[in-house]
């Protein structure tokens, strides 16, 4: 069994089905890459994943866990629902960051917020958050930002505030982690120092799903690419096999207008 | 002669002072209510409510001062106020209070949407409860969003106390006119001007400071 599988997602919003029958699996360590036009479900799909959207039908398993069962009722889908989110870490196409907390504060104050609830909290506080504080200052220093540690998101460029982003998600220590478009809304002179952290991630081992456009990125990282179109998977295989060799006719016409 | 205008223009400014911390004690949260209701998923809460703010704010204050002061008496026959300042003032606080609130829902709700939802998310995924992401995240956002507009609202209730007169309320512009028409002297009326200004001109250090305190984020 595969570390992520996920299997026969389906969601609609109202009469809308956004996606219809998706299922695939991912091994530890890899690197996915989701391609495909606008308004074909990418988003959607890391939603559900992490349960930002709750699907329709389906079945999500993490590490032999299921996670999501639509056969299960409402009740056990939702039971732990936080520690289940935390399987995941998430980086939005529009950073997302707190803007009244600074890049190591951003990066902190999940982890700190979890910690009041170990028993051994009140005692031990002040190890507790020096050790997460270290651990924060370690992540956006393997970001490149340590200089930049106390500064205001406003402060920052685009890229370095998505570096941020990357930094605080990864302080969850999350098994999985999920970008979504992360360098769509930066300057194209910006885009390179997020792919290099992200390239980073990958040879490191992380397990990460990552829509993009940046072809280029998903050529030369993903172990496997999916090809979306319409809410379904319309073709998935190795970079070499769908960059190189794609088979379905609409894989083809999407690569040509985009490369 | 300036030492007993001094004297009644601060008796007046008293009950000036008393309609507008009164008002806003009593508008501030019932103001949070109804943007909550306008908010609300339930049709019929939020339609209400909707409606509510649009005839207050489509109508003058001073209408409905007028209506809330005599209505009652004209419909049940019963002056609920009581005849005296204290009944006055009383009326006055309430038709202001509901006046305000309206105005106030209105900012509320743009404060509480405008915060994106992007900001809630960042919190669920990371593993946030509800209440965490409210107080750690959201709240000063939606305050400093809040502050700007509620400031101008609140400098605007100073000067709209002046409308309490219409009912005879004896605040500070009552003080002021009532020395005019008694003696024709218009120099109390200038010297009211003065209260309003000191009065505006402390309050606005108060919001400027307060701007200044959020302003090291965007
Ligand atoms: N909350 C929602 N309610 C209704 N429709 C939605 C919602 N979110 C997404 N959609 C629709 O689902 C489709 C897929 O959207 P999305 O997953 O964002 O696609 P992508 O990320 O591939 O551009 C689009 O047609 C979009 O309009
Ligand atoms: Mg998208």
């Amino acid at each position: 069994m595969a570390f992520l599988e996920v299997e026969h997602i389906e969601k609609n919003f109202g009469n809308t089905k956004v996606l219809k029958d998706v299922s695939f699996a991912l091994e530890e360590g890899n690197t996915l890459a989701i391609i495909g036009s606008s308004g074909s479900g990418k988003t959607t799909l890391l939603r559900c994943l992490n349960f930002l959207e709750t699907p329709t039908k389906g079945k999500i398993t993490v590490g032999g866990d299921v996670l999501f069962n639509s056969d299960w009722s409402e009740a056990e889908n939702n039971k732990d629902l936080r520690s289940k989110r935390l399987h995941f870490g998430m980086v939005f196409q529009s950073f997302n960051l707190f803007p009244q907390y600074t890049a190591l504060e951003n990066v902190t104050l999940s982890k700190k917020l979890l910690a009041k609830e170990d028993p051994d909290f009140k005692k031990n506080k002040k190890e507790i958050y020096a050790k997460i504080e270290e651990q924060g200052k370690k992540l956006l220093a393997q970001m490149g930002l340590a200089e930049r540690m106390n500064h205001y998101p406003h402060q920052l460029s685009g890229g370095q505030q998505q570096r941020v982003a990357i930094a605080r998600a990864l302080a969850m220590e999350p098994a999985i982690m999920l970008f979504d478009e992360p360098t769509s809304a930066l300057d194209p002179e910006l885009v390179g120092e997020v792919l290099n952290v992200m390239k980073e991630l990958a040879r490191e081992g992380m397990t990460m799903v990552v829509v993009t456009h940046e072809m280029g990125f998903a050529r030369e990282m993903a172990d496997q690419v999916i090809f979306m179109d319409e809410g379904q998977i319309v073709e998935t295989g190795t970079a070499e096999e769908i960059f190189a060799n794609p088979k379905q006719e609409r894989t083809k016409a999407f690569l040509s207008k985009i490369l | 002669m300036f030492l007993s205008v001094t004297l009644a223009l601060l008796e007046g400014m008293g009950t000036t002072f008393q309609i507008f911390i009164l008002t806003l004690i009593f508008s501030l949260p019932l103001g949070l209510i109804l943007a909550f209701g306008a908010m609300s998923k339930f049709r019929p809460i939020s339609y209400s409510v909707n409606v509510l703010v649009w005839i207050i704010r489509g109508t003058p204050l001073m209408l409905q001062l007028i209506i809330i002061f005599y209505g009652p008496g004209l419909w049940l026959d019963y002056n609920v106020w009581g005849g005296n300042s204290a009944g006055r003032l009383t009326a006055t606080v309430v038709a202001f209070t509901i006046n305000y609130a309206c105005y106030f829902s209105v900012i509320f709700r743009g404060g509480i949407q405008g915060v994106p939802v992007g900001q809630r998310e960042a919190g669920e995924v990371l593993g946030m409860t509800r209440s965490q992401i409210f107080f750690k995240v959201t709240l000063l956002q939606m305050v400093k969003r809040v502050v700007p507009p509620m400031s101008n609202e609140i400098i605007t209730l100073v000067k709209d106390t002046s409308l309490a007169r219409i009912i005879s309320c004896y605040e500070l512009t009552f003080t002021g006119y009532s020395f005019m028409k008694a003696a024709s002297i218009t120099w109390p009326l200038f010297y009211t001007a003065v209260f309003y200004l000191a009065f505006v001109g402390i309050l606005t250090i108060l919001f400027n400071y307060i701007e200044k305190r959020l302003s090291y984020f965007r």
